[in-house]
C-alpha cells in the first residue's frame, strides 16, 4: 500500500479534549458543526493516526452546574434566539465520542487498538470518502464494534456506521452485502442481534 | 497432477471419520439444489486426494432462533446475506479412493480409503478426467455401459476381470435389467473372450426384444452379431412364428433327468419331499430309464408289492408320478432325445459361439427350472472333467463360460441352492472355468452365501427394505449407498459396486435400441475385427 495521504484542512471537525486507549472525546470548532453517528474520524500524524467511529455527540452547557434556559417566546424563529443572544455560542458547546476502532503507521491501516492513545488537542479529521473507502476494505473493526459496551445499543451503532461507509463505496448494496455476511458469520449465535442490524441496514 | 485444472470448489471438509464418511460444507456460490445424492466429488487433501461420493444432503443454521423465528425471504437482501453464512447447506461424502501425491502411487493407482482428508480440505465436483483415472478409458478390454450420473465421461468395465467371478443384475421388474443384460452379454461376447449360454425364458436376448416403455422393437443379439450368436429353440414353431432363425431345437430325453433336477422342482410341481427322495430311490432301481418305467407302472397289483419291497408310500408315490406327468406334457420332451443337446451346445460353445436359448412358449417356470438345471449340470461337469484333464495333461483349457439365468431365486433360494447345480457354480466360483450371470428381481429370495461369493453386482430400483439389504449385505458404507440406491430414477439407472469396479458408482445405463446405438455396438466390434486381421496379415 502507498503512503497514505493526510486529511485537509477542511475536513478538521474537533480537538480532542479527553483520550483514552478506547475511547476519546472531542469538542467541535463549531456549535452543531458534528460529524454524523457512526461517521469515520482520524487523529494524529502520518507516524500514528488514530481511527475512530463516532457512537455519541452531546451538546450542552460549557459549565456543567448551569443550564440553559428557554429564550425563544418572544421571537419568530430559532434562528432569532441565537442572533439576539450571541453569547450562546460560547456558553454552549457540542462534543462527540469516538471509540477507537484502528490505526496507521502511515502505509498500512490495522483494525485493531494502537499502542498509544491519541494526544489532547490532537486535530479530529472527518475522513473524506477515498481514506473511508481504503479503510474499509477489511470489516475486522467490527468484531471491536460488537464487543464494547456503549451508551448506544450496539446494533444502532454498527448500522450506523456501515451505513455510512456505504456511500463512500459505488455499489453501495455490494458493500452492504459483503459487510452483512461477515456479520451472519461474527453473529451466528446470536441470530435477533443479526436481524436486528440487518434490518437497519436497508437503503 | 493434483490441482492441475483449476475447478468450481464446493465447500470444505469441516468434520467426518473413515467410517461414517466426511461432511462438507458448502460454499455459499455451491446452491444445495444442485447437489445430488451418487455424484462423484474429488477432495484435496493435504498429500493425498481423495474420490468419494455424495451419499446425503442436508440443510443447517447455526443458529437454531433462526428455525424458530425463520427471517423474511422475500427480502432479497436479507437471503443473500443469510444464504451461505448463518444458513448453510452440507454434504456428506463418503471416501472410497485415494491417490496419493508421490510418484509411485500414481503408478498404483487409486487405492482404497484408509484415511480420512484433513480439516478444511477443498472438496469439489469430479472432473471427467478424474472419473477416467479412476475407472479408465475405453480399450480393448473396456466396455463402455453407461455414464456416471449427471457426467458425460464413459464408464467403461472391465469384462475380462468381471467375468473371472459370478455377477448378479437386479432390480425391480421394469427397471432396465434386461436392456442392461444385453448391453453386458455384447460387451462380454467382445471383449471378455469367454462365450456365454443364456436361458432366455423371454425369448429377449436372441433375435428379437420389445421395449416396455413404447413397445418399440430392439434388436437382440443374433441380429446385432450373426457370426458370433447362435439361437437355440425348445419351441420351434413359435421361434418360426417370430421369424427366429434357429440353429437347433433342443429336445429332450427321459433318460437325462436326473431325480437332482425333480429337487429344484419341488415347489413348482408341488411334490413332497417324500416324494424327492423316492425319486432317487427309482432312478437306483430302473436306471437311466426310471422315468419313462415310473410313468408305465399302472396301478397293478406288481406296483403295490415294488412300493411296499422300495418303502415307499402309495401316496408319495402317486405324487411323484403327478409331477412326472406335468413334465412329460412338456412338448420338448421326448422318451429319448434324436440328438444330444448338451453336446450341440458344447461344440457352439467350443467354437467360441454364444448360445442363446430361447423358451418359445414354455415361459412356466417348470420348463425353465427344469431345462437350465439339467443343461447346466451336465455342461458343468463337461467343463469340469475337461479343466482337470487340461490341468493334468497341460492342455488348452476350455472357453470360460457365462451362464445367464433370469429368476434366479428359484434355483438359488436357500432351500435349494446347497444342492442345486448354480449354488455351487456361484460357490466354486472360476476354478471350472464356469460363472454366472444372475439376473433375478427379489435378490433377498437368494441364498445369503450365494450372493456374498457374486463379484460384481448391478443393480437397478430396489424399493423392498429386504431386498435392499440382500444386495448391500458386506458392502462398506452400506447405509450411505443404501440412500443412492433408493434414488435410482426407476428407468436407465443403477448402481454397480464390486470386484470390476474400484468404487461403487451410479449409472446411466447406455443408450440402446435406437439405429445409432446399434452403430456404436457394432463399430467397436468391427474395429477389434480390423485390428484382428491387420495382426494377422502382419504375421503372413
Amino acid at each position: 500500500m502507498g503512503f497514505l495521504k493526510m486529511p485537509d484542512l477542511s475536513d478538521r471537525v474537533g480537538e480532542v479534549i479527553e483520550a483514552s486507549t478506547t475511547h476519546f472525546v472531542a469538542e467541535c470548532y463549531q456549535l452543531y458543526e458534528l460529524p454524523p453517528l457512526g461517521g469515520l474520524v482520524s487523529v494524529g500524524d502520518t507516524s500514528l493516526e488514530t481511527f475512530g467511529i463516532v457512537y455519541h455527540a452531546t451538546t450542552a452547557s460549557v459549565e456543567p452546574g448551569r443550564r440553559p434556559i428557554a429564550r425563544g417566546k418572544d421571537e419568530a424563529s430559532e434562528e432569532e434566539i441565537y442572533k439576539s443572544s450571541p453569547q450562546l455560542e460560547k456558553l454552549l458547546r457540542s462534543e462527540f465520542s469516538t471509540l477507537v476502532v484502528g490505526h496507521s503507521n502511515g502505509e498500512t491501516i490495522y483494525q485493531y487498538l494502537p499502542p498509544k492513545p491519541p494526544r489532547i488537542h490532537s486535530f479530529v479529521y472527518l475522513c473524506p470518502s477515498e481514506r473511508v473507502r481504503e479503510f474499509s476494505r477489511s470489516f475486522d473493526f467490527l468484531n471491536l464494534l460488537l464487543n464494547t459496551s456503549l451508551p448506544v445499543s450496539v446494533e444502532e451503532l454498527v448500522a450506523a456506521t456501515l451505513r455510512q461507509m456505504s456511500q463512500a463505496h459505488e455499489d453501495r448494496q455490494a458493500f452492504l452485502k459483503a459487510a452483512g455476511r461477515e456479520l451472519a458469520v461474527l453473529l451466528s449465535s446470536e441470530f435477533s442481534k443479526l436481524r436486528a442490524i440487518l434490518g437497519r441496514l436497508r437503503l | 497432477m493434483i490441482g492441475e485444472n483449476a475447478r468450481q470448489p464446493l465447500g470444505i471438509v469441516v468434520s467426518g471419520s473413515v467410517d461414517k464418511g466426511v461432511e462438507v460444507r458448502l460454499d455459499s456460490s455451491a446452491s444445495v439444489e444442485d447437489m445430488v445424492v451418487g455424484r462423484y466429488v474429488t477432495i484435496e487433501g493435504r498429500q493425498r486426494r481423495f474420490f468419494g461420493m455424495i451419499t446425503d444432503i442436508s440443510l443447517g443454521v447455526t443458529d437454531p432462533q433462526l428455525t424458530v423465528n425463520p427471517p423474511d425471504t422475500a427480502d432479497p437482501f436479507l437471503s443473500e446475506v443469510l444464504n451461505g453464512t448463518a444458513t448453510y447447506g452440507t454434504i456428506h461424502v463418503l471416501p472410497m479412493l485415494t491417490i496419493g501425491g508421490d510418484v509411485t502411487s500414481l503408478i498404483e493407482g487409486p487405492q482404497p480409503v484408509k484415511t480420512v482428508p484433513s480439516h478444511f480440505s477443498m472438496v469439489s465436483l469430479a472432473s471427467d478426467d478424474d472419473m477416467n483415472l479412476v475407472f479408465g478409458e475405453e480399450d480393448a478390454n473396456r466396455f463402455f455401459i453407461g455414464n456416471p450420473l449427471d457426467m458425460e465421461t464413459k464408464l467403461c468395465l472391465d469384462l475380462p476381470e468381471f467375468v473371472k467371478r459370478s455377477n448378479g443384475i437386479f432390480g425391480k421388474s421394469g427397471t432396465g435389467k434386461t436392456f442392461l443384460t444385453r448391453i453386458l452379454l455384447i460387451g462380454m461376447l467382445q471383449k471378455s473372450k469367454s462365450v456365454n449360454l443364456i436361458f432366455d425364458m423371454h425369448n429377449e436376448y436372441g433375435w428379437m426384444g420389445t421395449s416396455e416403455t413404447d413397445g418399440r422393437k430392439v434388436k437382440a443379439l443374433k441380429q446385432l452379431f450373426p457370426e458370433k450368436v447362435a439361437v437355440f429353440t425348445l419351441d420351434e414353431e413359435n421361434s418360426r412364428r417370430r421369424g427366429v432363425s434357429t440353429d437347433f431345437v433342443v429336445k429332450i430325453g427321459y433318460d437325462e433327468i436326473e431325480p437332482e433336477d425333480m429337487v429344484l422342482l419341488r415347489q413348482t410341481l408341488n411334490i413332497t419331499d417324500l416324494a424327492v427322495e423316492a425319486s432317487y430311490q427309482l432312478r437306483r432301481r430302473f436306471g437311466r430309464q426310471w422315468i419313462q418305467r415310473t410313468l408305465d407302472v399302472g396301478e397293478s397289483e406288481d406296483t403295490q408289492e415294488l412300493l411296499k419291497e422300495m418303502n415307499i408310500h402309495e401316496s408319495t408315490f402317486q405324487s411323484l408320478r403327478r409331477g412326472l406327468q406335468t413334465i412329460s406334457r412338456l412338448s420338448f420332451i421326448e422318451p429319448h432325445a434324436p440328438v444330444d443337446a448338451v453336446n450341440t451346445l458344447l461344440s457352439y460353445l467350443d467354437k467360441g459361439m454364444n448360445v442363446v436359448l430361447e423358451f418359445g412358449r414354455y415361459r412356466d417356470i417348470t420348463a425353465y427350472v427344469l431345462v437350465a438345471n439339467m443343461l447346466a449340470r451336465r455342461i458343468y461337469a463337461r467343463y469340469q472333467e475337461r479343466m482337470e484333464r487340461s490341468m493334468s495333461e497341460d492342455i488348452a483349457p476350455p472357453n470360460p463360460l457365462v451362464i445367464t439365468i433370469e429368476e434366479a431365486h428359484k434355483f438359488l433360494n436357500p432351500e435349494v441352492a446347497s444342492r442345486a447345480i448354480f449354488g455351487t457354480i456361484a460357490r466354486e466360483m472360476r476354478k471350472y472355468n464356469v460363472s454366472l450371470l444372475v439376473i433375478d428381481q427379489r435378490p433377498s429370495g437368494i441364498d445369503e452365501e450365494v450372493m456374498s461369493q457374486l463379484g460384481t453386482k448391478i443393480t437397478c430400483l430396489l424399493d423392498n427394505e429386504k431386498d435392499i439389504d440382500s444386495v448391500l449385505a458386506g458392502v462398506s458404507g452400506k447405509s450411505e449407498l443404501k440412500s443412492v440406491l433408493a434414488r435410482l430414477a426407476p428407468k436407465q439407472q443403477a448402481l454397480i459396486f464390486g470386484h470390476a469396479v474400484p468404487m461403487p458408482v451410479p449409472i446411466r445405463t447406455r443408450e440402446y435400441g435406437s439405429a445409432e446405438s446399434y452403430k456404436g455396438f457394432i463399430g467397436e466390434a468391427g474395429s477389434g475385427q480390423q485390428a484382428k486381421k491387420d495382426i494377422e496379415e502382419l504375421w503372413d
